[in-house]
């Protein structure tokens, strides 16, 4: 146990473990806000689908050269996100196929560009860098330190802002909107928010396993909770722990961050789904 | 004067009319049913009226001080509610979203509002539980409560007794017919219920694609139009 405590002791003392820690408990609690709105809304597949192309843009990025990868694939994705979500308000059979064209369109042409043009020596690396995030939470520059940290509190901000708001457009849309609330505008703020999301964490679990981040925590606490403040007080809770606990676990065994993230976000899940069905839920 | 005005109104989808010449008027304590066979435009004029839906052609106008935004709705249910962890409390709450503007949280009058709503329904006690959990009745009370807290003047209601018991939607008649009768809310209600409608509604809208019969019940009775359908069974079991 000492020993476990001396490891951690020592890797704690760099700086950049102390950022990593902080920055992929941010991220995991502003990913698992959303997460049940998103999943009630049947919005799941947007975010798989955003993650996509956020990896695109990263390939552009990269081709470009530009140091701050940031700087595009942000702008990117939250533009993708508010076409997907006008698309598939318009006909829905339609807006499924595009979203399935755009994603696996920007994963083949990412790779393609990366592979053509990469200046770097690694290139299958730096692509299961991006697909599976593995150490790019460790190697984080100042810079995106303080990007991560400033969009999240953003994030959060906004999501307490438009709580009530979020909450009446997720559990009935038409209502809502039959009652005055310009449901368009809270549908685009959930899917720029979205965006922001996805593309912070894509630091910390890469852009195949971004759903997971999304989606776990909240199908676990729904397994328990049963009024919507709660159920996302716990998938909050849940996500957070889950990030914390799988980042020191793949610090001393040396397993890849966002995987080890995710098999502890399952293990709850399974564990949340035999609770459920044990206690019958609980009132509150 | 007229709460509602329906001038030459046609609806349809991409250039496929499906209801037209609509032509009524709705007064302040009126209670009129929407009937007719599935796929004649009920719930299509429904979405006109709550403007979820531009009409093709004419208009609709809304008078004696009520806004667009002040009109209760009483939806179907969708699958998504049918799995939605919110407690009965947060869903009524929801209903004064319309009074918030851009304020993030509810007022302590809102609250009260909501409060007062649960007991007005009988459903004060479950203002905790999980709405999931609850029956059929007991959810369409909770989004009942929930409509009125989002209006003073006019409930809308597209088959609010769907999927409910017998004893459960005569329960839902009688509280509708209570709120129109004695505080004065203006009800339009959808329904393929013949029988219900002639029991208990002011007016009577019959449309299949134009309007077949509009005008007092009293004389929709007499003119017999519900009936070739099978309608004076119905109403025989609700007398």
């Amino acid at each position: 146990m000492n020993d476990i405590l001396d490891t951690l002791r020592h890797y704690f003392s760099f700086p950049f473990v102390r950022y990593a820690l902080v920055v992929g408990i941010l991220i995991a609690l502003c990913s698992s806000l959303l997460g049940v709105t998103l999943v009630l809304k049947r919005f799941s597949f947007i975010g798989d689908g955003l993650s996509h192309v956020a990896f695109g843009a990263i390939a552009v990025a990269a081709v470009f050269g530009l140091t701050n990868e940031t700087v595009i694939v942000m702008p990117v994705t939250i533009i993708a996100a508010v076409l997907l979500l006008k698309r598939g308000q318009d006909t829905r059979i339609k807006g499924d196929a595009s979203l399935a064209m755009l994603s696996v369109g920007a994963l083949a042409i990412g790779y393609l560009l990366m592979n053509l043009f990469s200046k770097s020596s690694n290139v299958s690396g730096d692509v299961c860098s991006t697909l599976f995030g593995s150490t790019s939470i460790l190697t984080l520059s100042m810079a995106e330190v303080w990007l991560s940290v400033i969009m999240s509190g953003v994030v959060v901000v906004v999501f307490l802002l438009f709580y009530h708001k979020i909450f009446a457009v997720t559990f009935d849309e038409t209502f809502a909107r039959a009652t005055g609330t310009r449901t368009d505008i809270y549908n685009l703020i959930v899917a720029v928010i979205t965006a922001v999301i996805i593309v912070l964490a894509m630091n910390l679990v890469g852009s195949l396993l971004i759903s997971a981040l999304i989606i776990f925590p909240a199908l676990s606490a729904m397994r328990l909770f049963k009024n919507f403040r709660a159920v996302i007080l716990c998938s909050v809770i849940i996500s957070v722990i889950a990030a914390g606990s799988g980042i020191i676990i793949s610090i001393l065994a040396s397993t890849p961050v966002g995987s080890t993230i995710v098999a502890i976000d399952i293990v709850v899940f399974i564990l949340f789904y035999w609770l459920g069905k044990l206690m019958g839920g609980m009132g509150k | 004067m007229s709460q509602l005005i329906c001038k030459n109104v046609a609806l349809g989808y991409e250039g496929r009319i499906v209801a037209e010449q609509l032509n009524f008027e709705v007064n302040s304590g009126d209670y009129l049913c929407i009937v007719g066979e599935n796929g004649t435009g009920k719930s299509t004029l429904m979405k006109a009226l709550l403007h979820l839906k531009a009409p093709s052609s004419g208009e609709i106008l809304m008078g004696d001080g009520l806004k667009a935004a002040e009109i209760g709705y009483l939806p179907q249910q969708t699958v998504v509610q049918k799995d939605f962890p919110a407690s009965v409390w947060e869903i009524v709450l929801s209903g004064c979203l319309n009074r918030c503007g851009l304020r993030p949280f509810y007022s302590r009058e809102e609250k009260q509002l909501a409060r007062n709503n649960l007991k007005r329904l009988g459903i004060a006690d479950l203002a905790k539980r999980c709405y999931r959990e609850l029956s059929g009745g007991q959810q369409q009370r909770v989004l009942l409560a929930r409509a009125l807290c989002a209006t003073k003047k006019m409930l809308l209601l597209d088959e609010p007794v769907t999927g409910l018991d017998p004893k459960a939607a005569l329960d839902l008649y009688e509280l509708i017919e209570q709120l129109n009768r004695e505080d004065g809310i203006t009800v339009i209600m959808v329904s393929h219920d013949i029988g219900a409608a002639v029991k208990y509604a002011s007016h009577i809208l019959h449309i299949n694609r134009t309007p077949v019969f509009i005008g007092r019940k009293e004389d929709y009775v007499l003119s017999g139009i519900g009936f070739s359908t099978g309608g004076r069974k119905e109403v025989a079991a609700h007398e």
